[in-house]
């Protein structure tokens, strides 16, 4: 579309090949974006389920989940509202670990997760599987604070963050696309930064 | 009584232009700007755009920015823009756009903030106030100003947005540091007090702010025996 009159961008000669289209490098600050008011949940009673079609399906507590064999994410987060963050480091236990206990169930295509404030978003299940996406507790080696979906949030790290549901509290799989809290207010359902896949219809 | 806007806020159209049609300061650090869209859509108070500008040489950069007019009839709305430290896009905005200007824009955005009639009590820190602004506007358009009260905190008077419309019976201003002459309330943070005598039963409470804020209003609502449910929370910045 049109240019902008006297518009020429601040990152001439150094822009930033790791930034998809339309993002910004937040640099050392984590913007934060959510609409619920900030909920604080005690581990003691936090837990996590893999529910749908599934062969059995699986619950966790806190110290049952943290048994689990742990795996880090180290890399960039991308937020639709357009910042970007790279360098972050998160520890958690991979959904595929998640998913091989509670076994995938044929029909199986697609994923709600859901959060212990109600908020849901969906996403395919092949975007979970294969190494690409955790559910965690630490970051940059410190317990996540409430504000970032502490005690755990999942971590979807090559969609959109609104994927990454804050306060995460289960998956369930379906067959079929089921459009969570984002997605049903013209958000994309799939939300690809590369691809800009900000809101339905891009 | 007016009816409750059925359904779910507007979803965005595509990318469209709009033209400047009016600039207009409201602090030293934040002015808003009249937009005329060339496809006009249909909002709710709450909901925002997002505005892109385009280098020639095709670098890009986006913005989302609250819509601080009620919904009207006409292809016109406000954004108010805070001017950030180091804010690109803020920056360009309020340095170097002028009316006649064309940009991209895009919406409007948002659901879980977007009013819906029901009668609600906002409470604004700082910058906070322009989605507010834009419902307390429809509230008073549709004669109905019971419908929206605010409760808007900002440091002094030279902060204070929209000065010369948002005052009436059904808004009353916070100041934390200095008052304006004559000013009942002593400078200071938002109290329980300030929230309880603008607070009434089955009243929607929309809080936006800074995070710090925000939290700060949340507790206290929640103190005051407002259900969570029925708080609906905008935060910006930043926390480390």
């Amino acid at each position: 579309m049109a240019l902008t009159r006297g518009f020429s961008g601040r990152s001439r000669g150094t822009h930033d090949t790791r930034l998809p289209p339309g993002q910004y490098d937040a640099g050392a600050n984590w913007p934060v974006l959510h609409v619920e008011s900030t909920p604080s949940i005690d581990t003691a009673r936090w837990t996590f389920e893999v529910d749908g079609l599934v062969d059995s399906p699986a619950r966790w507590t806190w110290d049952e989940i943290r048994a689990l064999p742990a795996s880090r994410y180290e890399g960039a987060i991308h937020c639709v509202t357009t910042w970007s963050k790279f360098g972050m480091r998160f520890d958690g236990v991979s959904v595929d670990t998640l998913l091989d206990i509670a076994g995938v169930g044929a029909d199986a295509a697609f994923a709600v997760a859901r959060s212990h404030t109600g908020y849901t978003t969906n996403l395919p299940l092949d975007d979970l599987t294969g190494g690409k996406a955790w559910v965690v507790w630490d970051v940059d080696g410190k317990p996540l604070d409430d504000i970032h979906g502490g005690p755990a949030r999942l971590l979807v790290p090559h969609l959109y963050f609104w994927k990454s549901a804050k306060w995460v509290s289960g998956l369930t799989l379906l067959a079929e696309d089921r459009p969570g809290f984002w997605e049903r207010n013209g958000y994309h359902d799939h939300g690809d930064p590369w691809l800009e896949q900000r809101y339905q219809g891009d | 009584m007016t009816a409750v806007d059925r359904g779910t806020a507007p979803h965005p159209g595509p990318w469209q232009t709009a033209r400047v049609t009016g600039i207009r300061r409201e602090t030293p650090t934040a002015k808003s700007f009249t937009l005329t869209l060339s496809e006009p859509r249909a909002f709710w108070p709450g909901q925002h755009m997002i505005v892109r500008l385009t280098a020639p040489d095709g670098y890009r950069a986006q913005r989302s920015y609250s819509i601080a007019s009620a919904p009207s009839e006409s292809a016109e709305l406000d954004l108010t823009v805070e001017l950030l430290p180091d804010g690109e896009v803020s920056s360009f905005l309020h340095d170097a756009v002028e009316v006649g200007d064309v940009l991209d824009v895009r919406g409007p955005i948002g659901g879980h903030f977007a009013w819906d009639l029901r009668p609600a009590l906002g409470v604004a820190g700082g910058s906070g106030i322009v989605p507010l602004m834009s419902m307390l506007r429809r509230a008073r358009a549709l004669g109905e100003p019971d419908l929206f009260r605010l409760v808007a905190s900002v440091r002094g008077p030279e902060d204070l947005y929209y000065a010369t419309e948002v005052g009436g019976p059904q808004t009353s201003i916070v100041f934390t540091r200095t008052v304006p002459d004559g000013y009942a309330r002593p400078p200071g943070r938002l109290t329980a007090p300030d929230l309880a005598a603008a607070l009434d039963t089955d009243r929607e409470l929309y809080v936006c702010g800074s995070t710090a804020f925000c939290d700060a209003a949340t507790r206290l609502a929640v103190a005051a025996g407002v259900p969570t449910e029925r708080i609906r929370v905008e935060r910006f910045g930043v926390t480390g």
